[in-house]
């Protein structure tokens, strides 16, 4: 049987690992390698680099940050932040990660998740997509340049293109829940994971042992993401995984 | 020396890292010689079994490939390497694989996953049940995890299965065929488990 997914998100700012709450007091972390390897022996089953660094100059030190990180840990990594060009892809997939998240771009540029899919597999390709409530409470809408600016998009509809463009995978955020500690959304990852046939990574508002489970049964989730939860310790993979067993889902156990 | 064999597909330095970091080295290369001189061979693959079988004629290596394994020297398939190691596939009707192992690479049935809500493509981390007993699984448990990615599979015409993995149904994810192995799972990004079945692979006397 195949298990789901845990996923610890690190937010990278110039090549370190940067913790803080909203993306404010940020603080630095310690190297992205060093932080990936302790995942990986706590028993992540995926890890995430999410590049927030502010300036295209900065660019370099991610790529090293990937390089380093893939030359001592062997499990999927997927780095996302700033894709906006094929080769941007190409760059971090020969860096080592095996996945890479587009977001913004893929709104900005109706055919880029086409063409890359088509270029590096669909397998490689995961879609963003950063989701909240309309003010009408009927249904999500699409927010891009990392959830400043909305597109007048159904989140749903958005996900179904994006399968058919050739997405491998969608990462969504709910942007309602994200730093909330209140839960996953679990309608909108409901919905779209019953209206998609590809792998749903569920992301935004974990706070408790429960959440992961609600994602995964309620929400209907193949993997669960969560970044500030396993950066300040709140919560150990392990502990997770071994809860979620016992509540009879299927995970791997290391 | 091990050579990864690089036809313009697929994630090569991390196959390349894996050897290393079990204290072997290796060397990708797409030229003939290097590669009929090669002690063991490695081919990766990812994308689709027709690009990756287009390719692999293009870098004039198919040759070179089936000479080596006609001399029977180890090989290791991985992912789509695996799946070109077989007649043809649903993927790409028409093209021919490499021909080594008898058998088609199918599609998985999408309408009977989803009834039992399994997505398309098979992604994260399975178990392999070991059909056989082989050098490859030394010192692995049986039903150890592996990390998958793939819609497709091979089914296998000739008794080739050592491994099989759930996924709706039951399907071949490793093969041996004298000293040609494979994983349809990639052991380079299978933590522990994965670069054990590397170092198997690499430390075998066949």
């Amino acid at each position: 049987m195949l298990t789901k997914r845990i996923i610890p998100c690190l937010d990278i700012k110039d090549g370190r690992v940067v913790k803080g709450v909203n993306f404010v007091a940020l603080r630095d972390a310690g190297d992205p390698a060093d932080n990936a390897l302790i995942y990986d022996r706590e028993g992540a089953d995926e890890i995430v680099f999410l590049d927030i660094t502010a300036s295209s100059e900065q660019r370099p030190t991610l790529i090293d940050a990937v390089e380093r990180t893939a030359n001592v840990v062997f499990m999927p990594l997927t780095v996302g932040g700033g894709i906006k060009k094929l080769d941007d892809i190409k760059t971090l997939l020969r860096a080592g990660a095996d996945k890479v998240s587009i977001n913004t771009q893929a709104v900005l540029e109706p055919d880029f998740v086409g063409e890359a899919a088509y270029r590096f597999g669909t397998q490689c390709i995961v879609v963003a997509i950063d989701a909240k409530r309309t003010a009408a409470k009927k249904g999500w809408e699409v927010y891009i340049y990392g959830g400043r600016k909305s597109t007048g998009i159904d989140a749903v509809e958005w996900a179904v293109k994006m399968e058919k463009a050739g997405a491998g995978e969608i990462l969504l955020t709910s942007i309602d829940r994200d730093g909330t500690k209140s839960g996953y959304d679990i309608e909108l990852t409901s919905e779209i994971s019953r209206r998609t046939g590809i792998p749903v990574i569920a992301s935004g508002g974990a706070g408790s042992m429960e959440h992961f489970y609600q994602g995964f049964t309620k929400g209907g989730a193949d993997a669960c993401l969560a970044a500030s939860l396993f950066h300040f310790r709140e919560l150990s993979i392990k502990e997770l995984k071994k809860y979620l067993s016992n509540k009879g889902v299927m995970v791997r156990m290391v | 020396m091990i050579v990864i064999v690089d036809y313009g597909m697929g994630n090569l330095r991390s196959v390349e890292k894996a050897i290393a970091s079990i204290g072997a080295s290796s060397e990708i290369s797409n030229d003939p010689g290097t590669i009929l001189k090669a002690d063991k061979l490695v081919i990766p693959g990812v994308g689709a079994f027709g690009d990756c079988m287009k390719n692999i004629r293009a870098y004039g290596i198919e040759d070179a490939v089936k000479q080596f394994v006609a001399k029977g020297r180890p090989v290791i398939g991985i992912c789509v390497g695996m799946q070109m190691l077989f007649d043809d596939g649903d993927e790409n009707p028409g093209v021919k694989g490499l021909e080594l192992m008898k058998g088609r690479v199918k599609g998985f049935d999408y309408e009977q996953l989803a009834g039992e809500g399994l997505k398309i493509p098979h992604m994260g981390w399975n178990t392999v049940k070991q059909a056989k007993k082989s050098f490859l699984f030394e010192g692995i448990e049986d039903k150890s995890y592996f990390y998958f990615v793939h819609s497709y599979y091979p089914a296998p015409l000739e008794d080739v299965t050592i491994g099989t993995t759930d996924y709706g149904i039951d399907f071949t994810s490793v093969v041996q065929k004298n000293n040609v192995v494979a994983t349809q799972f990639h052991p380079e990004k299978s933590q522990a488990n994965g670069l054990r079945l590397l170092s198997n692979f690499i430390n075998y006397r066949g």
